[in-house]
This record gives C-alpha cells, sequence and structure tokens, in this order.
C-alpha cells in the first residue's frame, strides 16, 4: 500500500493497455490493485509461484494450465500489461463494440473466437494447432484425478475426438472445435464482469 | 544552577514548569485512572470529534476531485468482479445445455465445453480470492486524514497535523512509561515470597500496565457482555488481528499467556512477566512438538487455581474483515471455552500486522501514529465440547460463533496459507465432483 497516490496516470502505458485490451480506466485500476496485491515481493513482476500462491486456484484442477496461459515461450516474468492481456480475453462482449468495430483494426481480445482459441490452448499443450487424442486424454486425467479407470477415460476421449473430428484425421483441430461449439453461448460462459 | 546561567534561567524555568505540568496532566488523567480502572470518558470525546473531522475532510476532498474532474478510487471490500454462486454440477449442466439443442435426459459424459467451467472459475481466482484479501489492510470507503490508507492522498491542514504530532509525543511518553512499570513490578512482585497477597499484587500490577498501555495506544474500548469473562481453568479464545489484541484482553481480566519465547525487548517482558505468575512460554525448539504443547496446557488448565489461558487459534494474524481455521490443539484438551470477538474499527487506525510487510517495532510506531483504536470486545457465552463432536467440529463451531458475533466471515481456509501451499485434499474434492458427473452416469443407468 504505502503513502503514494495510485490514479490511473501511475499505471505505466495506460493508453496503450486500454486500446489493446478494451477495459475501461477504472477497471484497469482495480486489476492493477489486483497485480500489486498478488505481488507479494513488490518485485514489479508476478513469477509462476506468485500465481501459485493463490489457494482457490491451487484446487483447480486445471490450475496448473492456467497458470501457463500467462507465461507463452517460457517466459518467466508476468508484468502488467501481459497479465491485463490475458484477463481481456475474458472482459463481457459490449453490443456497443461490436456495432461501432473498424472492420480494419484486428479483432478484440475478448471476442467469440479470441475466447475460444484461449480454451482451445488450455487443450492443445504443444500448440500445434490441433487437440490430439493424447492431450484430450491428458486433460481429462487432469479434471477427474484419480477418481476414473484408465479404460473409461481412453473411451471417453476417443468419442469426443471422434464426434468433433471432420476431416478424419484422427484430431481436433481449431475449425472443428469451434463448429463443435458453434451454439455455445461463449460470450456468457467464458466472461468475469468487473465491478465499476 | 539557576544563578549560574543568567541568561538560560528563564528557558530552564519555562521547560521546568511545562514538563511538571505535563507530568501532572498525564498523572491526572491517565495514569491515575489506569491504576484504578476509571475512565473520565476523554478518549470518547475525543473519538466523535474526530469522526466530525473525518466526515469534513472526505466531503473536501471529493469537491476538490470534481472541480479537477478525477475519478476517485472507491474500494470494494467484497471483492471486485461479480460472482454468482452456483455449484460445479449446476454450472457443467447449464453449459451443456446452452451448446446442444439435443433434449439432455441422457446426459452425455464428457463435452468440450465442460472446459470452460474450470478455466473461468481459475480466471476468477486471479481476479479475485477470497484469503489474498484478507491479509491487506481492509480498505476504507471513507478517509481517515492518514496519507497511507488512502489513494487520493491530500494534504488538508497544517493545524491538524501539529495536533497529530503532540498526540504522538505523549504516545510514545506513556508506552515507556508502561512498559518499564511492567517489567520493574513485575519483577518486584516475582521477589516476594508465594501467596494470596503476591498474586494480588501481581493481578495489580499487570492491570495497571496494561491500562497505561491502552492509553499510550488512545485504544477506545467497549466491552460488551462482561458477564461471560473467561474464569479459572478455562481457556479464553479469541480472533487475532494483532499483537495489540493482548494488550486489549488483558487490560480488562487478568489471563496466562501461551507463546513462543522471544528475543529482545519482548523476552525481557516475558522473563518479567513470569516471574510474578505462572504464564506458559514455550521455546521454538518446544513449539513444533504439538503433544509437548498440549501436555503443557492440559497441566495448566486442570489446575483450577491457574489463570484461563489466552489463546489465538488461528495462528496468525488476519486483516480482521474474516475469521480463519482455527487450529484444533487448543480445542482437544478439553476444557471450557471462552469465545470472545474482537473488531477493530478501521476507520480511526488499521489494527492489522502484517508480518511479511512490517516489523514489529515499525508496527507499534504505525499504531502510535494513528488518530487511536477502536474496537468493541464481545465475551461469549462458554462452550464446551459436545459428546459427538470431534475437536475440528467444536473448533468449527467456536468460529462460527464468534465470526458471528463480530460482523466478520466465516472462512474455511487456513491463516497459514499465506505463507504455505494448500494441500491436494482439496483439489482431489474438486476432481471427485467432476468425475461423479462424467463416470458416474453409468452407475446411475445400470441402477435405474
Amino acid at each position: 500500500m504505502g503513502s503514494c497516490s495510485s490514479r490511473a496516470a501511475r499505471i505505466p502505458d495506460v493508453d496503450s493497455i486500454q486500446r489493446e485490451t478494451g477495459f475501461s480506466q477504472a477497471s484497469l485500476l482495480r486489476l492493477y490493485h489486483r497485480f500489486r496485491a498478488l505481488d507479494k515481493n513488490e518485485k514489479g513482476y508476478l513469477s509462476r509461484v506468485d500465481l501459485q500462491e493463490i489457494g482457490a486456484l491451487a484446487v483447480n484442477p486445471l490450475g496448473d494450465r492456467i497458470i501457463d496461459s500467462f507465461f507463452p515461450d517460457g517466459s518467466l516474468q508476468l508484468d502488467f500489461p501481459g497479465f491485463v492481456r490475458v484477463l481481456a480475453h475474458f472482459r463481457p462482449v459490449d453490443v456497443e463494440d461490436l456495432r461501432n468495430r473498424d472492420p480494419q483494426e484486428p479483432e478484440p481480445l475478448n471476442s467469440r473466437m479470441n475466447k475460444l482459441r484461449f480454451a482451445f490452448q488450455l487443450y492443445d499443450l504443444d500448440r500445434d494447432g490441433k487437440i490430439s487424442r493424447h492431450e484430450m486424454l491428458q486433460v481429462l486425467r487432469l479434471m477427474v484425478g484419480v477418481q476414473v479407470t484408465e479404460e473409461q477415460l481412453e473411451s471417453i476421449a476417443d468419442r469426443t475426438v471422434q464426434e468433433a473430428d471432420e476431416d478424419g484425421d484422427g484430431a481436433v483441430s481449431f475449425l472443428e472445435f469451434a463448429k463443435s461449439l458453434e451454439k455455445m453461448n461463449i460470450e456468457q460462459k467464458m466472461s468475469i464482469r468487473i465491478l465499476k | 544552577m539557576f544563578l549560574l546561567l543568567p541568561f538560560d534561567s528563564l528557558i530552564v524555568s519555562l521547560l521546568g514548569i511545562s514538563l511538571t505540568v505535563l507530568f501532572t496532566l498525564l498523572l491526572v488523567f491517565i495514569i491515575a485512572p489506569a491504576i484504578f480502572g476509571v475512565s473520565f470518558g476523554i478518549r470518547k470525546l475525543y473519538m466523535k470529534t474526530l469522526l466530525k473531522i473525518f466526515a469534513w475532510a472526505t466531503l473536501r476532498m471529493e469537491r476538490g476531485a470534481k472541480e479537477k474532474n478525477h475519478q476517485l478510487y472507491k474500494p470494494y471490500t467484497n471483492g471486485i468482479i461479480a460472482k454468482d454462486p452456483t455449484s460445479l454440477e449446476e454450472e457443467i449442466k447449464e453449459i451443456r445445455r446452452s451448446g446442444s439443442s439435443k433434449a439432455l435426459d441422457n446426459t452425455r459424459e464428457f463435452e468440450l465445453s465442460d472446459i470452460f467451467y474450470f478455466c473461468r472459475k481459475g480466471m476468477e481466482t486471479i481476479m479475485d480470492d477470497e484469503v489474498t484479501k484478507r491479509f491487506s489492510a481492509e480498505e476504507l470507503e471513507s478517509w481517515n486524514l492518514l496519507s497511507r490508507t488512502n489513494y487520493n492522498f491530500q494534504y488538508i491542514s497544517l493545524r491538524l497535523t501539529v495536533l497529530w504530532g503532540l498526540g504522538v509525543l505523549i504516545r510514545i511518553a506513556l508506552a515507556f512509561t508502561g512498559i518499564s512499570l511492567l517489567v520493574v513490578g513485575t519483577t518486584v512482585v516475582g521477589y516476594l515470597p508465594n501467596g494470596r497477597f503476591k498474586e494480588f499484587l501481581s493481578k495489580h500490577v499487570h492491570l495497571m500496565c496494561y491500562r497505561i498501555c491502552v492509553r499510550a495506544l488512545t485504544a477506545i474500548i467497549t466491552y460488551h457482555d462482561r458477564k461471560n469473562r473467561p474464569r479459572n481453568g478455562g481457556i479464553c479464545v479469541a480472533n487475532h488481528t494483532s499483537p495489540i489484541d493482548v494488550i486489549i484482553l488483558a487490560s480488562d481480566g487478568y489471563y496466562a499467556m501461551v507463546g513462543q519465547v522471544h528475543g529482545g525487548l519482548m523476552g525481557v517482558i516475558q522473563r518479567a512477566m513470569v516471574k510474578a505468575c505462572p504464564h506458559v512460554w514455550f521455546e521454538r525448539s518446544e513449539v513444533k512438538d504439538r503433544h509437548l504443547v498440549a501436555k503443557r496446557l492440559t497441566e495448566h488448565v486442570q489446575d483450577k487455581s491457574k489463570l484461563p489461558i489466552l489463546i489465538f487459534p488461528e495462528g496468525t494474524c488476519i486483516n480482521n474483515t474474516s475469521v480463519m481455521m482455527f487450529k484444533k490443539g487448543s480445542f482437544e484438551i478439553g476444557a471450557t471455552v471462552y469465545p470472545v470477538a474482537i473488531k477493530y474499527d478501521p476507520q480511526f487506525g488499521d489494527a492489522f500486522w502484517n508480518s511479511s510487510k512490517y516489523g514489529m517495532v515499525t508496527y507499534l510506531l504505525r499504531m502510535m501514529t494513528s488518530w487511536a483504536i477502536v474496537c468493541s470486545v464481545w465475551y461469549l457465552p462458554p462452550m464446551t465440547r459436545e459428546a459427538e463432536e470431534d475437536a475440528v467440529q467444536f473448533a468449527n463451531r467456536v468460529k462460527s460463533a464468534i465470526a458471528r458475533q463480530g460482523g466478520l466471515v466465516d472462512l474455511l481456509w487456513d491463516g497459514g496459507l499465506k505463507r504455505e501451499k494448500v494441500k491436494d485434499t482439496f483439489k482431489e474434492e474438486q476432481q471427485k465432483l467432476y468425475s461423479k458427473m462424467i463416470a458416474g452416469n453409468h452407475e446411475d443407468r445400470s441402477r435405474s
């Protein structure tokens, strides 16, 4: 805490972060405070350990995968822009934004496609653009722990890949993934609203 | 001496007079009431004045911010994100339902969309979790003129600063008096032969010194239900926010303390105190041995002539917005438990000791440079362990009673989480729930 005032002006590069993520200044301020609270030793960045210490995250079966998504390409330090960039995927979709969107600009981070991409990479560990049967098994194993037998899990994985796989290559590509979830209300299920 | 320095004699005599006046005032208004346990109500008046000043300051600040068109940061104590409390099963079913148009009497085992639930829950905890925010100081929704508590700090006035500075000096003088009297007094009493007179004196020396310390911190304490105060042979259990909790409780009752032997000033105080009356101090090595600790506590409690023990079962300081898991050790002994709830009013001074941020001395200085420490203490009716309960259930029952009385959130998390990683058993709970959904269906089908 300390005696410094933490107005939005204190966040480094706040304007570019705002443009990139679409968060309001108030939300960014709250996230910045959260970032500082998690950064217990005041290093200025977050490490894996800082996130692992969140008790409620450690009991989440996919906790490690979620933490991995904050540290892409083997990086070890998470700065505030990187932190917010990942969280931006979960910003609720603003209908106004959709209407006023400039088609020349890149898709906002919280678009339906980007939310789907985020979920996809939780499955696709080796980042080859496909969820193989083996990767499917791995995620399933994480979610059930030791409670389910190997055979049961394998049959579930087989069935799931078979149903989603359209071109018969034995793996689920991103487009096949998106197609099998086309009716899902992703915008609502993968959104977290920050209080004003 | 006055004759030797005619020039300075005026200054010296002025100094002498002002010091005498100061000490007399201190004696009459603070120390004497401390000794006799009487209060003039000066502190309550001080508190009312402070409240009015804070309200005025907050208005000024808001007006100033509007003029400059800045947005004021309003802290939320209940979390920064909107959450709906649904169970794992409900949410996953809902996710599946929204993704498929088929009727779902026959719930399929696994869907690609199930991952969304865990993903979103995980992100929610990264943005806001119950435990991390309990270990930083409670954020105030209105300001109390201390720059440390506010993100919109502005300098208000010189006169207030001078007043505050004077208060600090007086407090430091009192704290010094209190502590030295405690050490000297208990050592002196320790030399007396054991007996009723020694006990009587020891009790009053302790009480007097704690009361002086209470005034040193300008602590304004309201005690409720004093008829439930702990008795001999019992254990007094309270929620822990700071080391000051001890001073607050001990200034209203005579307890045996339990704790680790410290070095430095604390060690001197501890050694002096134990001469006058039997406190239970453990060496650092002994603390790890749970059986030894339990044995010594049991011995103490079974001796009905011994004082009630004061214990803080959370094991660590929490920021006074919640009560965390109580360690079961004190509840296994089988003595009557006297729960006490302590709630600080954060407006006047934040009493939470963030031990990873501040050392003890820095913390005490912060306490003395706050306006005041205002708190309420509730003595709850005694509880004993019922036949069908085990120690953990008893501990949770006591914890709920304390949380309810103090208006604190009752959490199941272990306060030690802030330092250690959480156990895998909790993760297994989640995994079991999910497995029942996807694999449990086999059993259901075979049964029907």
